[in-house]
């Protein structure tokens, strides 16, 4: 099979696992809490039900309106193909760089922040504020860890980063790789909206960040955001997966290889997921104001890891 | 319970009078309008914690030159008060600095007074504008209006938020969008069936409320209660605060995104709404308190009560433990004394201000005994409301524990009100600390024995200005748990 079939393979496991990686988050925690929880399978229901909807859009909302949700799922799907879930093989035309992907990230944050302040309504506008806030901390954060990991690989490909890790596992563990990772998982549960940066759970509109954002989305424009957001989040943490341990993912376009990196992955995903889930169980949210001191602490870490890379 | 020293006073020496009485150390419980069809009166009612005293001046108002001197300059509660009166019943407070609408609904006729004796259903009219929020104005400044309509499963209340970034330099809440004439439905009931009503005017209090307006008709009749029947009052309440206390602990955890809290403290809560259900027959509790009597069904499991005390400690110091939780809590909107004081808060929000103010102590009903102890805190911040609770919670519990042993198997007994004909005047006063602070009603009876007038002064009535004033310097994420950590009535603001 050829690259891209492998990467079209790679986007539908992805685009499929993505709900069931919120329903295991949140079924976990339900568990963990005391409570039943609505099942696994209920963002799935969630999405059938929101499709079926006809969105409505607030009076005095522009193209936006209509674009954003388009925008974030297409960035979203962008950002699916060129991270080395499955496979590290890389699209011939994309190149699968990590500065590509952050970029990409950035369009989706960008088009959900505006879709926030069309409607015009105070929340979407304070959800807008503080997103642009921590996406703005986020970004030297991704940049300096992207940094580290490059260093030893000569390379920012993503996919070429992955399969170094493969082939020499002894770097997963030096001191530069893991100051990265550790400081990406930060920036992941930042770019998220997880806890302790921002509540999924939450009714209180003037404490949401993500959730303010969307306030005003309906039907088949809210089920594309909602995929939307879980696919990053599912993206992000196979990526952590894989930089962590890669073992499994393929180099090659082979059957067999895709079959095994697949099942591999939906289990590094799903245990990585059941971990978020648990992990938030024992978590409360920071005042909004110390976010940044959290985020601080991660590019410490990042900026150590780009100096352990060099060192080292 | 001590008599009400009752006083008629003139409009011009009303001012005097009020001014002496809260220099010797009275405070405004109620105020209360009356119509009494040839004229108005308007009631004033104020209590001294100390020795219990009462003191009532009945001010008599011509309806057709129907004002009183406004004492908003002496007492802020009674300005808002009078501001009620003027809605309600059409009573002028001359001189008062804001005579703005207060419970009138935008839309009701300026003219139209829902306690005069002949209105009828109100015609809605377009909205005055009578009643503008504050403007503020500045560089950057913008304003975030939320509600009345909210996301979460409460009750309406429109919030105007001026905030420069994210903090909030002020907050005005319009309230009264559930008017529902509960005062007005008093008038005609017997006594007896006005237990009903004053079971709803708060769902989270249909004890508290119940017990301040039995007590009321008891007073005003001369009805002595037995001392196994107070005992088992003495017991509804602190069932009633434990259920209350450990549901907003909970809340107040899922408030900082630590869900796990709520969970369980949901879970004691549940255990002791069936515990009420066992206790009374109903979950809030309704239907044990008469006119006269208290009946239960079953006394509580001391086992039960040791096993939520137990859990409910476990979970605070989880809560404690947890320095995000702290860190939260922890000088987020601070009510200073003086504020607290100022603004006559009452409850749970005046303690954890350092106010030692406590109506089980101040107005007994019923001797609690050793085991209580009033809980204050200083700083005023949501972590000192938290812990306020969090205490008086682990008290209530252990006074029910006692409770149940006193009354050893005694399960009270039920009693109706004699409906005997009378002098023309007669009122009853009560004090009651319900789980949110000092409830206070006045009742009085016509000739019949019918009810002529309940006025209800619910601990919310006072609270709600202090959370605005609690606010300045607030963040607004902060605000849903400033807002949770004061927890004030929607119901029982807006009768």
């Amino acid at each position: 099979m050829s690259a891209v079939a492998a990467v079209l393979v790679q986007l539908c496991v992805v685009v499929a696992a993505a709900p069931g990686v919120a329903g295991v988050t949140r079924t976990v925690r339900a568990r963990a809490e005391g409570r039943v929880g609505a099942g696994v399978l209920q963002p799935y229901r969630d999405l059938r039900k929101l499709f079926a909807k006809r969105p409505v859009q607030a009076t005095g909302t522009s193209a936006v309106t209509l674009l954003a949700p388009v925008l974030l799922i297409a960035s979203s799907m962008v950002v699916a193909a060129l991270v080395p879930v499955v496979t590290t093989l890389a699209l011939p035309e994309i190149p699968g760089d990590l500065f590509v992907v952050v970029s990409v990230l950035l369009v989706g944050s960008v088009a959900v922040a505006l879709l926030g302040l069309d409607a015009g309504s105070a929340f979407g506008g304070m959800g807008s504020s503080r997103h642009m806030m921590i996406a703005a901390l986020v970004e030297p954060t991704v940049l300096v860890a992207v940094l580290a990991l490059s260093v030893p690989v000569g390379s920012s490909a993503l996919g070429q980063i992955v399969a170094a890790r493969l082939d020499h596992p002894t770097t997963i563990a030096s001191p530069g790789g893991l100051l990265a990772v550790a400081a990406l998982v930060v920036v992941v549960v930042a770019e998220t909206g997880r806890l302790p940066v921002d509540n999924p759970a939450t009714h209180l509109e003037l404490t949401m960040v993500h959730e303010a954002m969307v306030l005003e989305a309906s039907g088949r424009d809210l089920a594309w955001i909602e995929l939307a957001s879980w696919l990053r989040l599912t993206v992000l943490l196979a990526l952590v997966a894989n930089l962590l341990a890669p073992w499994g993912v393929a180099t090659g376009a082979g059957v067999v290889a895709l079959v095994v990196a697949v099942v591999a992955v939906v289990a590094k995903i799903a245990v990585l997921a059941a971990g978020l889930g648990a992990v938030e169980v024992a978590l409360a949210k920071l005042r909004l104001f110390r976010v940044p001191e959290l985020l601080a602490g991660s590019f410490v870490l990042a900026f150590l890891a780009v100096t352990a890379a060099y060192l080292v | 319970m001590n008599a009400v020293d009752v006083r008629t006073v003139g409009r011009d020496d009303l001012v005097a009078q009020v001014q002496g009485l809260l220099a010797d150390g009275f405070r405004v419980a109620l105020v209360a309008g009356h119509d009494d069809r040839t004229s108005l009166a308007v009631v004033y009612v104020l209590v001294k914690g100390v020795d219990d005293s009462r003191v009532e001046l009945v001010v008599e108002v011509p309806a057709d030159d129907a004002w009183v001197p406004s004492l908003a300059g002496l007492d802020f509660a009674t300005g808002r008060w009078e501001r009620a009166l003027r809605d309600q019943l059409g009573v002028e407070p001359v001189g008062h600095p804001r005579p703005h609408q207060l419970v009138h609904h935008a839309h009701w006729p300026d003219d139209y007074h829902p306690l005069r004796h002949d209105v009828g259903q109100p015609e809605p009219g377009p909205n005055t504008g009578a009643f503008e929020f504050a403007p503020v104005d500045g560089d950057g400044v913008f304003e975030v209006p939320v509600g009345p309509v909210h996301a979460g499963m409460i009750a309406p209340g429109h919030f105007r938020f001026s905030v420069v970034g994210e903090t909030i330099l002020q907050m005005k809440a319009r309230l009264w969008f559930v008017h529902r004439g509960m005062e007005r439905l008093f008038q005609g009931c017997t006594p007896d069936e006005g237990i009903a009503l004053a079971e709803r005017v708060a769902g989270d209090t249909a004890v508290g409320h119940t017990l301040a307006y039995a007590m009321a008709v008891e007073d005003a009749l001369g009805l002595e209660v037995a001392e196994q029947d107070r005992a088992a009052r003495a017991l509804l309440c602190e069932l009633e605060r434990a259920y209350n206390h450990v549901a907003d602990l909970g809340m107040l955890g899922n408030d900082v995104g630590f869900g796990i809290l709520n969970v369980h403290a949901s879970r004691l809560r549940e255990t002791l709404l069936r515990l009420n259900d066992q206790v009374t027959g109903h979950r809030l509790a309704r239907g044990a308190i008469s006119i006269g009597g208290t009946s239960l069904r079953s006394l509580p499991d001391p086992a039960v009560i040791r096993h939520v005390a137990d859990e409910a400690a476990q979970l605070v110091d989880i809560a404690l433990g947890h320095a995000v939780v702290v860190d939260r809590f922890t000088g987020t909107a601070t009510l200073h004394h003086d504020d607290a004081l100022a603004l006559g808060t009452l409850g749970y929000v005046a303690r954890a201000s350092g106010v030692d103010t406590d109506a089980r102590r101040d107005h007994p009903f019923y001797d609690l005994g050793a085991e209580f102890a009033v809980v204050t805190e200083t700083p005023g911040d949501v972590m000192a409301r938290f812990t306020v609770r969090a205490r008086e919670l682990a008290c209530s519990l252990t006074l029910v524990t006692t409770l149940t042993e006193h009354l050893a198997g005694n399960l009270g007994s039920t009693s109706t009100a004699p409906l005997e004909p009378g002098p023309a005047r007669r009122s009853g006063l009560s004090l009651v600390e319900g789980w949110r602070g000092t409830i206070c009603h006045r009742v009085e009876l016509d000739p019949t024995g019918h009810l002529a007038r309940v006025a209800i002064a619910d601990p919310s009535f006072a609270n709600w200005p202090a959370l605005s004033v609690a606010l300045a310097d607030t963040i607004v994420p902060d605000f849903p748990l400033a807002n949770k950590s004061f927890n004030l009535s929607y119901s029982g603001n807006d009768l």
